[in-house]
This record gives C-alpha cells, structure tokens and sequence, in this order.
C-alpha cells in the first residue's frame, strides 16, 4: 500500500524549481549580455574599451569604441541626482517618520508609494516642456539639454524612492530608543539628530545605494534630457550621453551582429554588474542591520 | 508507588483503552518539553488534561493528530498507540489519522468560506462528490453541534457573520461531519463567553456517547463539570491522572492539591 | 532658536517634496486636459501624427500589460507560495528572496537589450507584442511576487491549522483555503503590477514598440504602438515637433491618470485590509 501524506514531494520539487526562475532569469540575462558582448570585447580589449575616451562607433573607416565618455556622464548624472535626492529624501523620510501624525503618516507613506511610480517617461516629458527652456535661458545655453538638466529631473524622481527607503530605516529604530532619550529631557531635534539618524545610519546607507543603483541604471529621463554627445563632459552644462542613453539610442540604429550592437551589450553587461554589486551589497548590509536591531526575521 | 496506585484504581473500572500512550517524550530544539509519560485513554470517555500554562498539555494532545508535523525542529521518542497502531512511527498514514482524530482549536478558525462549505469542506477532502449526501451529512452535523436551530436558514452565508461561540460550535460541526473517532479540544473555550461556553460544554458532554474526547482545558472547574478522567500536568510531566472525582476530591500529590486549591497562580 | 529652524527646516523640505511633484503633474494636467476627449482617445492618428488620437497606443499598452502579467502570474504565483507555504530551509530562502530582490533592480534597459537578444532573436518573434510582453512580464515579476508574498502571508496561520487537521493534503489546504483567503489581495498584487507594466518604456523599446501603424495589431507577432513610447517618440523622433507637442501633452496626462488610477487602487485596497486585518487579530 502506498502511504499518503501531507506533503506532495512531486509538487514541491516543481514549486521550488519555478522558484528558483527569478535566480535561472539573472543568470541568463548575464549569459544573454556575455554572449553578445563577447564579440566586441574579444576584438577591442574591455579595458581598452573602458578607459579610451573616443566613441564613434558608427564611424564607417575607423570606428571607436571607447566607453569613457558615456560612463563619465553616468558617473556625473547619477552623482549630482543623488546630491539632489538625498538630503530631500531623507529629510522627508525624518518627517514622516518623526513628526507626522500616526493618521497622516499612513497617508503620507501611500502617497509616496504612488508617485514613485509616476513612470519615468513623464518625467523626461517634463523635463523637454518645463526645465530645458529654463535652463537654457538661465545660464544662456545654446541648448538646455545638458547634465545639469537631467540631473535635476532625476534627482526629483529619485526623492520618493529614497524617502519610502529612508523611512522603512527609520522605522526599524525600536521607539524605546526615542523613549529613553526622551526621557533624559532631550528635545526632538537633539533626539533626531544624536540617537535616530545614528541608529538608522547603515538603514539610510542602504537606502543610498539603492537609490544609486535605480539612477545609474535609470534610461528614458537621461536618454530624453542628457543632449547626447559623446564627449567626456567638462561642465555641468555640456551635452552628454550616459551609459543607458547609449545604448536607449543607439540600438535602433546598429546592426545585429556588428562591432557596434556588440559594444552596447558591453555596456548593457557593465551596467548590469555594477546594479547587481550595488543589489547585493545593499542587501548585504541590510541584513546585518536587521539582525543588530534585533527585528531580523 | 504512585503508579501502582492509578493502577490499582484503573482496574475497578472496566474501560477500554483508546489511546495508549508509553514512555512519551518530546523535544522542541534542544528543550525536552514532555517528559515520559505514559496513560490510557479510554473510549467513550472526556478526558481532561489540566495544568498551568507552559506544561506541555498542548503540545501531548497536539501529537494525537500528529500537527507537530508543523513544528520545526522538533522530535518525539516513545509510543502513541491508536487501535494498535503506533502513530508516531514514520510510516504513519497522516491523512487517514487526521480523519479518525479531529481537532478543536483554541481561537474559532471558521474558514472564509459560507456556513455549509465550512462544514463540507473535511467531507470533499475525502474525496465525497454527491451533494445530496454532502447536504445531509452537514445539516446533521449542524443538529448533532446544536447549531441547526439557530442557522438553519443561513447555510449559504460567509461563517464569518456568526457569534465567537457559534463560530466554535461551527468548528465542532466541521470535526464531526467527517465521524472521527476521536475528537481533541485544545482549549476550545479560552476565548468565549459563559454562556457560549456552557453551550459548548454541553455539546460535549453529549458527544461523548459517540466518541473519545481529549480537551485541554485550564480552567479546574470545567475539567471537573465534564470530564470523567483527569490528567495534571506539570512542566512536561504527567503529575497524577484518574478519575475525575478523584483528582480534584482526593488528589494524591501534593502539587496536584496545590494546584486544584489554587496555591500555584 | 536652533530646534524651531530645524523642525522649520524639515518640515518645508517635506512639503517642497510633495509639491515638485504636484508641480510636475499639475503643469502637465493643466496643459493636457484640454486635449483630452473621446475622439483623442478612441481614433487613430493621421497626418503624419499631428493630428487625430492615441487608438493604437492604448490598444498597444493595454495588450502588453495584460499578456505581461498573463505570463508572470504562473510563476509569481507559484514562488510565492513556495516561499510562503513549502520551504523551510533559510538559506534557500535567502537565496531565493535576494535573486528576487537583485532582479528588481536590474535596469529596465538591460531587460530590454535581453529581450532583444533572447525574444526577438534567438526564439525569432520579432519585435512584437510577445517579445515585449515576454520581457515586460521579467521586469514586474519580482513586484508581482513581493507583492503576492505578501497576500499569502497575511492569512492566518489558524486556517491551514484547521484544513490540515480535517485530513488534507497540504496541495489541497493551499488550493482550497489559503489561495481563496488570499484572492483579493493577490488581486491587488496584480493591479500594482499592472500599474508598473504600463508606464514601462525602455523594456519595450526595443522588443514591441514601433512609432507609427496604419492598423491596429492583428497578430502576437505584430508589433505594436505604446502610450510611453509615443509620448517619448512623440517628443523626440517627430517630423513636426510644435504640432506634436499638444498629443504628446494629452498622452502624458493619460499615461499618468492610468498608472496612477491603478497604483492608488492598489494601495487604497492594500491599507484598507491591512487595517481591517489588524482590527480582527
């Protein structure tokens, strides 16, 4: 006779083998990005093509592939957005999480929730209509599409993300630690700034790089906005062309198979490591954090 | 000496045993939780495990229908023998047992789901189809849980709108439209009024002409107003255990008076 | 002096927060809403795409979105549960949840090049309406599952308690107490993953979207129009930029008015049973 139980072990192999699809699908995009990046770096060389600073690749003669540029706008973009967001999303996290009321914090947090997800589209929409006619006039451009311009609209667009990140931090901060310094007679803001913001602080880390990994890989506001040249910016407000405007832009117009398609999966594949560093690490100290508040699962 | 003692009592009595229970114990990680126990369980008969919090009553009759399959980490040695069956062995038929052994839980766990689907729902996992016997099987359940009166026009509404106590007695219905043989309550009245209370200890009292009931109770005076054997337990042993009457009139040890007078909290 | 200027401090940097984005939105409404009509929304463009509606942008967003969360539904839904309901192991949970978390943060674009080079090409369908939902559904797969997680574990231990003590199987407890239990609020995972399909651009496009078609998509391998991609396209690709910038306008508004009709309901519901669950236990 054959013994029933509980636990079906067929089903169960089944259920953690799709499971383990979210794993099979990063692994395959890595594969996927590898594969067809093969090509370009075997022919040019990937440090070659990291650090030479001249990139023409559609150049019928002497094509050049040299990534500097775009992963200098990158680095740029995503350094003065986080300049923008992080004080606005952390501070907007302190406020939410220390003076909002228990009603109106509830409320505040959806409110977040939904407008991080205004799509980014609009934004870069926004940013075409609104800011680069103000840019332009404002610091007398011949054009408004620039780095400063796409910096601050993802900047802004980033904010939310940070300050629902920011907030989750915060609001892991056990409250007997704001007891206990409430209780030695200390004020609110003394509170926040020498017992709250410290003890969140790997929390907001977190958040930060986070936040960094979504602006670094963020593609339609810096493809609409950033202006498009290809040349190592020397100013806030030269064109430029970050990684994923490059590749935004440019696959359309390669062909499949080329030196130049194959380059772009090197960036896409550069890109990819850096958010999956950036992921991992965040993770990483998140965990450890949770375990040191003592509210890890 | 204190065995020999419920012995002797044991055998003036002619029962017969449902549930043998030898050298019993069990381990939550590294914390042994039951310590050695060994009793008969009588068929046909309310048997009361009574004692404080924490000593382990949940977890014995929790180990009849084999729900620390649940647990993690845990481990149990000796023999629960059901029929002739040892059930704690592996090779034990868990959906079959669970059949045969229902369960009552402390907080009502009425499914979401309306009053007639709550009560088919042990039939239908035993493979029943035919709704005509479905219905009878349930509207009988609901008269045997005295139930019926009070929903017998509200079959086809969510359980969720029934009182705590009839959510109970709803829960009870469930156990027994799937006929078990024995039936285990873990506290069934923890979290009901006195008057529902009453009600449900009145169903039991009637039940137990058709079944064996286990219930897990710690409060000393329902123990004593429907039970006819008793069992204290104390920190994962099994202090003293015999008939009702005499535990609570004529306790043998001095913890068990203790804790029948109140001197323990 | 010090605590009111920071509490000031604070408390104004919130609200320039809230109100950039009103802001943002606000500009785009005022300026949009006056385009807005039954004709905009249900006739096709013409005129080289400076005059008439966004018929087939909708249609194309709408078919994406939908077949997206058609194919991620099967596999959220059985990762959540495995999570949820089978796995006891932590390490293969750890495992697990990060691969789930590190996908959610692969740039959409990079899903986009992978859906180029694994749908459109190697299983040869084209840019087309199943490349991009195919990709699409990777890029929500990790909300949708969170959010699912979620649903799942929000019903009560007590339940499963209950179905297993009656004889059943764990399969059959899942199928027939935890799944009902957990429907509308799997139902709100699927809205907000709705919500996150649809303002998607850089996933589609390169796998789906095309700038202009005479006719509505007749096939899975046609490729379609999208509400992102023509606002962006729109704006960037354009023969007559000035006359385009008004559709543009009125696309905008749409896109937001759906994304964030759907992610309020999503969250609305989420709170109210949050709510309501808290008050029972």
């Amino acid at each position: 006779m054959k013994i029933k139980t509980t636990e079906n072990y067929k089903i169960e192999l089944l259920f953690s083998a799709v499971s383990f699809f979210s794993l099979l699908a990063l692994f395959l995009i890595f594969l996927t990005l590898a594969k067809e990046s093969f090509h370009s770096i075997k022919e040019i060389g990937l440090i070659k093509m990291i650090t030479s600073s001249e990139w023409y690749p559609t150049d019928e003669e002497n094509p050049a592939f040299g990534m500097l540029p775009l992963i200098t706008a990158s680095l740029y973009v995503t350094f003065l957005s986080l300049l923008i967001s992080i004080p606005i999303g952390t501070l907007s996290a302190v406020y939410i999480s220390e003076f909002a009321k228990p009603k109106a914090k509830l409320f505040l947090k959806s409110f977040i929730e939904i407008i991080s997800a205004v799509p980014s589209v609009v934004f870069g929409f926004w940013g075409i209509v609104f800011l680069v006619p103000i840019i332009q006039k404002l610091f007398d451009l011949p054009t408004g599409y620039c780095i400063l311009t796409s910096s601050i609209v993802l900047g802004i667009m980033a904010v939310p993300i940070i300050t629902s990140l920011c907030e989750d931090a915060l609001n892991m901060v056990p409250s007997s630690l704001r007891e206990a310094s409430y209780a030695l007679g200390a004020e609110k803001h003394t509170t926040i700034i020498r017992i709250i913001i410290p003890a969140a602080s790997s929390g907001i880390f977190t958040a930060i790089i986070l936040g960094a990994g979504r602006i670094i890989g963020e593609t339609m506001v810096v493809l609409m906005l950033s202006g498009g040249s290809a040349v190592i910016p020397e100013s806030l407000t030269d064109p430029a062309r970050p990684i994923t405007s490059a590749i935004a832009s440019e696959m359309g117009e390669t062909v499949v198979g080329s030196l130049h398609y194959s380059s772009l999966f090197t960036l896409g594949l550069i890109l990819f490591v850096i958010t999956v560093i950036l992921s991992v690490l965040a993770q990483y100290i998140s965990s450890k954090y949770s375990l040191k508040l003592g509210k890890g699962r | 000496m204190l065995t020999l003692n419920i012995k002797e009592e044991l055998n003036k009595t002619e029962e017969k045993t449902k549930i043998k229970v030898k050298d019993l114990n069990f381990y939550y990680g590294p914390k042994q939780t039951l310590k050695n126990i060994s009793m008969d369980i009588y068929e046909k008969k309310v048997t009361a495990i009574i004692g404080p919090s924490g000593c382990g009553k949940s977890t014995f009759i929790r180990l009849f229908n084999r729900m620390d399959e649940f647990v993690l980490e845990s481990k149990s040695e000796g023999e629960i023998i059901i029929d002739g069956k040892n059930i704690l062995e592996k090779d034990t038929d868990l959906i079959d047992l669970r059949r045969r052994v229902g369960m009552v839980f402390q907080k009502p766990n009425p499914f979401p789901k309306t009053i007639m689907e709550n009560i088919a729902y042990g039939l239908k996992v035993n493979g029943w189809k035919d709704n005509f016997q479905i219905e009878t099987r349930v509207i009988d359940s609901l008269k045997k849980s005295a139930l019926w009166e009070e929903v017998k026009y509200r079959l086809k509404e969510n359980a969720y709108g029934l009182s705590g106590g009839q959510q109970q007695r709803l829960c009870i219905a469930r156990c027994i439209a799937v006929r078990p043989e024995i039936i285990l309550f873990d506290e069934p009245c923890a979290s009901l009024d006195p008057i529902s209370t009453a009600k449900i200890e009145e169903l039991i009292m009637d039940l137990k002409k058709d079944y064996t009931i286990v219930i897990v109770t710690h409060n000393m005076q329902q123990a004593a107003r429907i039970s006819d054997y008793t069992a204290f337990f104390l920190m994962g042993e099994m202090i003293e255990y015999g008939l009702t009457k005499n535990i609570f009139e004529n306790p043998k040890d001095k913890r068990t008076e203790d804790y029948i007078t109140g001197r323990f909290g | 002096m010090k605590k009111v200027l920071f509490n000031h401090a604070i408390k104004s940097i919130f609200f320039l927060n809230i109100l950039l984005v009103i802001l943002i939105v606000g500009f785009i409404f005022i300026k949009g809403y006056k385009i807005i009509s039954l004709k905009f929304l249900f006739t096709m463009p013409y005129n080289s795409m400076t005059e008439g509606g966004i018929f087939p942008a909708l249609v194309g967003t709408f078919l994406l979105t939908s077949l997206s969360i058609i194919f991620a539904l099967p596999p959220g839904v059985i990762t959540a549960i495995y999570l949820n309901e089978y796995v006891k192991n932590k390490h293969l949970i750890n495992i697990i949840k990060i691969s789930i978390n590190t996908l959610a943060g692969v740039p959409s674009v990079v899903f986009g090049l992978f859906g180029f080079s694994v749908f459109v090409k190697f299983f040869g369908f084209g840019v087309s309406l199943l490349s991009g939902a195919f990709t699409l559904s990777i890029v929500i797969l990790p909300i949708f599952i969170s959010a699912t997680i979620e649903a799942l574990s929000a019903v009560p231990y007590s339940l499963r308690e209950a179905s297993m003590a009656l004889g059943a199987t764990k399969l059959y407890t899942i199928r027939h107490t935890v799944l009902p239990a957990a429907f509308s609020s799997i139902m709100t995972a699927i809205i907000l993953s709705t919500g996150r399909a649809a303002g998607e651009t850089a996933p589609i496009l390169f796998t789906a979207a095309v700038f202009f078609q005479k006719n509505l998509p007749d096939s899975l391998f046609s490729p379609v129009m999208a509400l992102p991609y023509h606002i962006y396209a729109l704006m960037t690709e354009g023969t007559h930029p000035e006359k385009q910038v008004a559709i543009a306008y009125g696309s905008a508004l749409v896109l937001i008015i759906t994304v964030l009709f759907l992610i309020s309901l999503a969250v609305f519901l989420r709170e109210k049973r949050r709510r309501y669950v808290n008050f029972k236990h």
